[in-house]
């Protein structure tokens, strides 16, 4: 696999966990309980972690791409002002500096958490997968990322855990409840046959034995995800038309406004640190 | 905020350990709907600084106290009792650690 498809490949899954994170984190101080806002802040820390640990692998293999490669990867005028001037880019240059159609998360990560029941369903939906996925990356020919993988397969089991709990709580608790998380897992349901879906770039990663096999993780996190459904006493969506593009850059309306409250501060005054 | 305590959910102790071979310690308390939920929450909240490897959780309502207003009858009377420790003894010297 080529330089910067691994790029790619890494950017992929790192934007997943800062997404993720970033959304997660909105419930800082807005927990419906002091114990679960701790939880939630716990969680959405550990998504950040990944993304460093991810990001700082990307922008290694970045600074090593040949300078007509680096001008095509990434538009951003602030990112590609750092290689115009031949300087090297970090992860906060990634995370920070680059535009919402060179972000490659999921749709399903960057949609809002209206309330605890779709938070919980979105997280749900992503945990399982995520699960599965860094078991898969665990016998990646990249070492580095079989590492991450190791490292992060912890948390990831911690956090199905915790949203397969919820779901369950939520599912078999009262009448509102049950609804609500019902609801939330009809209506996030089409962003979910992205993360098993390869694009070019998974595909690419698979066949050289450096990415995970998506459609062994999809068959998988069928099964975990009617399991638990059907513990919660709720409904497995029918199988329906499947949203996606994030994997590719074409997002939904909600990236935008993550990114104007992530990137703010970095774009309006470049390099200040506090 | 609701101001009736009638849908909170129950309070649980929390008793951590720190490290294999000790002892439980009181940590502090959280609410949570039931055991499994008071784990998952005593994880959250008191163990995310490596401060335990085990965790115990019992619902307040169980844990019993001694009356403060009987401390004195119930632990005054061992004050004048040196003689309880154990420091009346010649202990041998291969005797390291007492």
């Amino acid at each position: 696999m080529n330089k910067a498809t691994k790029l790619l490949y890494t950017i992929q899954i790192a934007d997943n966990a800062l997404i993720i994170g970033h959304r997660i984190s909105e419930w800082c101080g807005h927990g419906p309980i002091l114990e679960q806002d701790i939880a939630a802040t716990n969680i959405a820390l550990d998504h950040l972690g990944q993304a460093r640990s991810l990001y700082q692998y990307a922008a290694e293999i970045f600074n090593t791409l040949p300078a007509e490669e680096k001008k095509q990867m990434f538009s951003s005028t602030a990112l590609q002002a750092k290689v115009a001037a031949n300087e090297n880019i970090d992860e906060d240059d990634l995370a920070y500096l680059r535009d919402g159609w060179d972000f490659h998360n999921v749709l399903l990560l960057e949609q809002t958490n209206k309330d605890w029941a779709y938070t919980i369903a979105r997280s749900f939906f992503y945990d399982a997968f995520n699960y599965f996925f860094y078991s898969a990356l665990l016998n990646s020919a990249d070492t580095t990322l079989a590492a991450i993988a190791e490292k992060s397969l912890k948390e990831v089991t911690y956090h199905l855990r915790w949203s397969s709990e919820w779901l369950i709580r939520l599912g078999d608790g009262t009448e509102e409840s049950h609804q609500r998380i019902q609801n939330a897992v009809n209506d996030l349901w089409m962003y979910t046959g992205e993360m098993t879906t390869a694009n070019e770039t998974d595909k690419a990663a698979f066949a050289s034995g450096t990415g995970a096999d998506l459609a062994a993780i999809k068959t998988a996190w069928k099964e975990k995800v009617s399991a638990v459904i059907n513990e919660a006493t709720l409904t497995m969506p029918k199988d329906a038309w499947m949203q996606q593009g994030g994997k590719d850059g074409l997002h939904t309306e909600h990236l935008g406004y993550i990114l104007a409250e992530l990137q703010f501060m970095q774009r309006a005054y470049p390099n200040m640190e506090w | 905020m609701q101001t009736t305590n009638k849908n909170e959910w129950p309070l649980w102790e929390v008793f951590i350990r720190s490290k294999a071979g000790l002892d439980h310690k009181h940590a502090g308390s959280i609410h949570a709907a039931d055991a499994q939920m008071a784990i998952e929450n005593a994880r959250d909240v008191y163990t995310r600084r490596m401060e335990g490897v085990s965790i115990w959780v019992v619902e307040s309502k169980y844990i019993h106290a001694s009356e403060p207003d009987q401390s004195e009858a119930l632990f005054e009377p061992a004050n004048d009792k040196i003689y309880r420790h154990p420091t009346f003894y010649d202990l041998p010297d291969e005797l390291k650690h007492m």
